[in-house]
């Protein structure tokens, strides 16, 4: 099972011949993931490492069945690729690329939500790991091995750290939703895959300051999931109006604040750690 | 980025929304000058970027150009919620029947845009979405649709303007939304929204934020940046990192916005315990901690005469522990004479075993290796606490 990505998913990668995306497509590769394909305008015939880079999704899709597409295109094509993408009805579209005007991903969510054929996961985000199984997107594979942990993360460092302190006990899959400001997967959208998914025994759920989903997503719990989760806010020291890093991570007035969300979160029974390692500690407790 | 009211009034005025006459300068005769070529009476208002200037007395009515002066030496210089006034607008001062409220915006939770409106406008739109919610209309704007002129009218009846200046409402609404498309902006307010008693309909004051991501696609508002040039902020833009400077002792340098975010909050943990030491900045090195980068944020760390302590944070993931130690260890040479002050490193993750022999060997006189999350933040915030008692 896991969620959304498994040993049957044939990875195609929008942007494949740029630095960054050969250099990923390895990684992926390595990691036991099926890349089936490459799209880069222009490029139809190329390759990297043998596997074949098509001008289009579309005709990608038609000659090896590919199912997800990993973008890594600079942020001023992001738009045209996911909406190509959209277009050739991808299941599944996950972002990485950083950036990205907001502008366009509202444009380009609203094109796959008119759509109903694709989920996206990011922008700007790690991507998307079943360990053992498949990986789309940078999240370091060796980190940790399969289990039966859920993880879902606004953030890319600490969802590797959370992946390696929790290493003995595994992990299902391991989603990062990125930290812009709208972004096509939710926490809330993760949280419900996971309730559902067999496989998973437990969530790790890590936020960050800006916004409200981790509010709705501590709403959602409470009346839906039945699963033990654990959660760790980031930003309980930033100072309101700076943009710490993340696009999105910003407290405005008294909203987006660390401790709001980590009090909505707790109120849903969710056991909140103060740190990282506390919060691996919590999840260590609930599984031993 | 978010705007002055100067600026703002700027992009409404390039896009064709009603806006009153006025110039904005920065000293006292400019103002007296701008008064007189207006003619007749003038507001003078403080450009900061806070709410509350008119409260604080950085808005203020001017007659003629001689009040204007006496006016705008009282509020040049003057400080608003710690932002000292560098600038003031001098506009015509717009004889005022009503005050409306006007924006759209960014919602991150519709995963959409958001029109408000209201016909209680000149006050703080906090307030009304509070104590009197039924008065502010609030409309989902769908990002590839936008705001025709049909959705603009459909505005303007929900907010329940009146039906003779409704038509008007909608212009500015439509040309409003081509700000918020046209310049890549996340938030455009007017508030207030005015009628005059001779029927116009005006903005009078304005509110942008624009989104940093569309900077490529936006080149004429690099000019709206303002920021010092001998600021630790800009010269660590300039160098392309992400850089935010904070009031405290401990420097911090970590890879990815997430992880950072938390080393601040751990190192300000265990900084209650050492007399409040508090993290000193925000840096993200990227998720992939390169030497070089890690050397430009060194180097900015250390500069800050605020650090007595520097906390290099990294997850190796994408980029090995081995790989980051010898990074760590080239931004150290490359920096030589000016690494004066200790460094605590915790490096985690793959090869962490290997990295962390490398940084023991090398045996640096200002690094000590700590090697978990919580306890290098404890003895940097201890290291800290030391240099800045002695």
């Amino acid at each position: 099972m896991a969620i959304w990505l498994n040993e049957d998913s044939k990875i195609l990668v929008q942007g494949m011949t740029g630095s960054e995306g050969t250099k990923h497509t390895r990684r992926m590769v390595e990691s036991g993931a099926k890349v089936v394909a490459g799209v880069t305008p222009g490029k139809a015939g190329a390759d990297v490492d043998g596997i074949p880079v098509f001008n289009d999704v579309a005709s990608a899709i038609a000659a090896t069945g590919a199912n997800v597409s990993v973008i890594f295109v600079p942020p001023k094509f992001a738009k045209g690729a996911v909406q190509e993408a959209v277009d050739a009805k991808m299941p599944l579209c996950v972002v990485i690329t950083e950036g990205i005007p907001v502008h366009d991903s509202a444009q380009f969510y609203q094109y796959a939500v008119n759509a109903g054929t694709t989920r996206i996961i990011g922008p700007n985000c790690p991507g998307i790991i079943s360990p053992g199984k498949s990986n789309a997107g940078i999240i370091p594979a060796d980190i940790t091995k399969p289990g039966r942990i859920g993880l879902v993360s606004k953030s890319g460092t600490l969802t590797y750290q959370m992946m390696y302190e929790l290493r003995d006990f595994g992990f299902s899959t391991c989603v990062g939703i990125g930290g812009d400001p709208i972004i096509g997967t939710t926490h809330i959208d993760a949280l419900e895959a996971f309730q559902n998914d067999p496989e998973t025994e437990a969530i790790v759920m890590i936020g960050e300051i800006g916004g409200d989903a981790e509010e709705r997503a501590a709403a959602y719990i409470k009346e839906y999931v039945t699963k033990p989760i654990v959660g760790y806010v980031a930003g309980f020291t930033a100072p309101e109006g700076k943009t710490m890093g993340h696009a999105g991570a910003i407290v405005s007035g008294s909203s987006g604040t660390a401790a709001a969300k980590a009090d909505a979160l707790e109120a849903a029974g969710v056991r909140v750690g103060r740190t990282p390692s506390a919060t691996a500690d919590l999840m260590r407790k609930i599984l031993t | 980025m978010d705007l002055y009211e100067y600026q703002a009034k700027q992009l409404f005025g390039k896009h064709g929304l009603p806006v009153t006459a006025g110039d904005v300068c920065s000293d006292i005769d400019a103002a007296v000058a701008i008064s007189e070529s207006i003619g007749g009476p003038v507001v003078v208002k403080a450009q900061v970027k806070t709410g509350g200037r008119g409260k604080a007395g950085g808005v203020k009515l001017a007659k003629d150009p001689a009040e204007t002066r006496e006016v705008a030496t009282a509020i040049l210089g003057m400080d608003i919620k710690g932002h000292t006034v560098h600038k003031v607008l001098v506009a015509h001062a717009a004889d005022i029947a009503e005050e409306y409220y006007v924006s759209f915006l960014l919602d991150r939770a519709n995963r959409a845009f958001l029109a408000m409106a209201s016909v209680e406008g000149g006050v703080e739109i906090e307030e009304v979405a509070v104590n009197n919610p039924e008065a502010l209309a609030k409309i989902r704007v769908d990002a590839l649709e936008g705001v025709t002129p049909e959705i603009a009218r459909e505005i303007a009846a929900a907010a329940k303007f009146d039906e003779a200046i409704q038509a008007q409402v909608a212009d500015i609404l439509v040309k409003l939304w081509e700000v918020m498309v046209a310049e890549d902006a996340t938030l455009v307010e007017v508030n207030p929204l005015v009628l005059t008693p001779t029927g116009e309909v005006l903005a009078l004051d304005g509110k942008v934020t624009i989104d940093d991501n569309a900077g490529y696609r936006q080149p004429e508002q690099a000019d709206f940046d303002d920021s010092a040039a001998d600021d630790i902020e800009t010269r660590a833009k300039a160098m392309g990192l992400n850089y935010v400077k904070l009031q405290g002792d401990v420097g911090i340098i970590g890879n990815g916005a997430g992880l950072v975010m938390s080393t601040l909050d751990v190192v300000a943990y265990a900084g209650e315990e050492f007399g409040d030491i508090k993290p000193a900045n925000f840096l993200d090195i990227g998720g992939g901690a390169s030497a070089e980068v890690m050397a430009n944020g060194l180097d900015i760390v250390l500069n800050d005469p605020d650090v007595q302590a520097v906390f290099v944070n990294i997850f190796g993931g994408i980029t090995s522990c081995d790989a980051v130690a010898n990074g760590i260890l080239q931004a150290v040479e490359q920096l030589g004479e000016r690494v004066t002050k200790p460094i605590v490193a915790r490096i985690d993750g793959n090869n962490a075993v290997e990295g962390r022999a490398i940084l023991n060997k090398a045996d640096h006189e200002f690094i000590e290796l700590v090697d978990t999350m919580d306890a290098a933040a404890r003895r940097v915030a201890e290291l800290a606490a030391a240099r800045k008692g002695a």
